[in-house]
């Protein structure tokens, strides 16, 4: 399953990756592979900005503006103006279960 | 307040522990693999509603089998049901297992929110004094963790080297047989419809909570009649409007869920606007609520339900595994305004009909 085309914030930049594959290790929807010991970029759209490779890329190849893909989260960030966030502890949302 | 304390006082050696092992850095409880009916049953109720929100296991250092300095350490979370489904899966096993005080959430949502994350993991290793009681300097992580856990912060600060294992507790047998290499599969996150169904209760419950309120509104509209609080009318023409509340709430948080891929589009909004139409199509057609007959009220039906359907569906997007947030946020920037415009007109058109049914216009 794919979610929308064309709206993820992923960047990746080549020059800077040194191929030690943490990326395609932590990428939960497979957007990362290897190609001639150099990461790679499969298929942008799959990508959800859950954020694991930006984190864990010691290079700095790799940026997102990760967050939550949750409609709970990003309406209660509307109403009180912080980031969406996984929060729902005093809600009965049904992300955190 | 008080029930609870004493409670949690009694129940201080967790039932799900077979005893302790004695460690360089002290004793340590030693888990089960199996499940007690006692854990099934507090699987199904944290499924269900807020029982989860509390449902811990304290954190810290664990053992399965007998471990030795060599065995491998899985980090987890301390949501109960999080630790079961890992201690299930490492029977026969001789491991350790470090909890990290994620407040009783799943390591996705926690990792997230950055409690299974960097600093508490660095403390934790730390507290549990894990240099000592293992002699190799690797841990093994859900990968799914990677989402709050930096591993080279982690190994700059404890020596330790973090590999991501299998995304599902399942997999961890054939990975560490493997030689703690992971497969493709292993590594992607899936989404099965009974995974979908599993998550479905907890999109219809907070629905439902409305409902009391949502249904009084309906018959209070159709019982308004100029000599006062009607019962007869408010049942007659109230009974399709709840029948198709009902309805959409189904439409958005059951079947659009459960039969993701085979709606069409990508939208979520999109899914559940149509299964809402269907809903409301296959009820006033097929099931004949012939009350609404009324083409204002049919009018209504067609604008104000499908939308409250897509509303849910979107809802859904919180439990999924594939949506990212520049995603959801272009839904709403959308769907948003449509929705207030559909609740809008609708109650244009109900006090249309409502003028019209007292003959004032």
């Amino acid at each position: 399953m794919k979610y929308l085309a064309n709206v993820t914030t992923l960047q990746y930049s080549l020059d800077k990756c040194t191929g030690c594959g943490r990326c395609v290790e932590v990428c939960p929807q497979r957007v990362f592979e290897m190609r001639d010991k150099r990461a790679a970029i499969t298929d942008r759209d799959r990508c959800m900005e859950c954020g694991a490779c930006a984190l864990n890329c010691e290079f700095g190849a790799i940026t997102v503006n990760a967050g939550v893909g949750c409609a709970a989260a990003i309406i209660n960030s509307m109403v009180t103006g912080g980031p969406p966030s996984c929060d729902c502890s005093n809600t009965s949302a049904g992300c955190c279960g | 307040m008080q029930m609870q304390t004493l409670k949690f006082v009694k129940k201080e050696v967790p039932a799900w522990t077979t005893g302790t092992i004695a460690t360089p850095a002290g004793a340590v409880y030693r888990v089960s693999s199996e499940w007690t009916s006692a854990d099934y049953r507090g699987m199904i109720k944290s499924r269900i509603g807020a029982f989860r929100m509390n449902y811990a296991v304290t954190p810290g250092l664990y053992a399965v089998g007998d471990p030795t300095k060599d065995s491998d350490v899985f980090v987890t979370a301390n949501y109960k049901l999080t630790f079961d489904f890992l201690r299930r899966e490492l029977k026969g096993m001789n491991a350790w297992i470090l909890v990290l005080d994620t407040k009783s959430i799943n390591v996705w949502c926690a990792a997230g929110k950055g409690t299974f994350g960097t600093d508490e993991l660095i403390k934790r290793i730390a507290e549990a004094k894990l240099e000592t009681v293992v002699g190799h300097r690797r841990i093994i992580l859900p990968q799914l963790g990677a989402v709050g856990v930096n591993a080279s912060t982690v190994q700059k600060n404890t020596g330790f080297r973090v590999s991501f294992g299998p995304v599902q507790a399942r997999d961890i047998p054939a990975y560490v047989q493997a030689g703690h290499k992971k497969t493709e599969e292993m590594s992607t996150i899936r989404f099965s419809m009974l995974d979908r169904m599993v998550l479905t209760p907890m999109e219809i419950n907070p629905a439902m909570k409305k409902f009391p309120w949502v249904a009084g509104g309906i018959l209070v509209v159709f019982g308004l009649q100029p000599q006062g609080l009607l019962f007869q009318p408010a049942w007659s023409q109230g009974l399709p409007f709840l029948v198709l509340t009902l309805l959409a709430v189904l439409a958005g948080a059951f079947v659009t869920p459960v039969l993701l891929p085979f709606v069409p589009f990508r939208s979520f909004a999109l899914k559940g606007w149509i299964v809402g139409v269907l809903s409301v199509f296959a009820a006033t057609r097929y099931v004949e609520l012939s009350t609404v007959r009324d083409t204002i009220l049919l009018t209504v039906s067609y604008l104000l339900f499908p939308a409250l359907s897509s509303y849910i569906a979107l809802q859904f997007t919180g439990s999924t595994t594939f949506t990212g947030m520049s995603g959801v946020k272009k839904e709403l920037k959308i769907g948003i305004p449509l929705y207030l415009g559909a609740a809008s007109k609708s109650l244009i058109l109900m006090i249309v009909f409502k003028l019209k049914e007292w003959r004032i216009v």
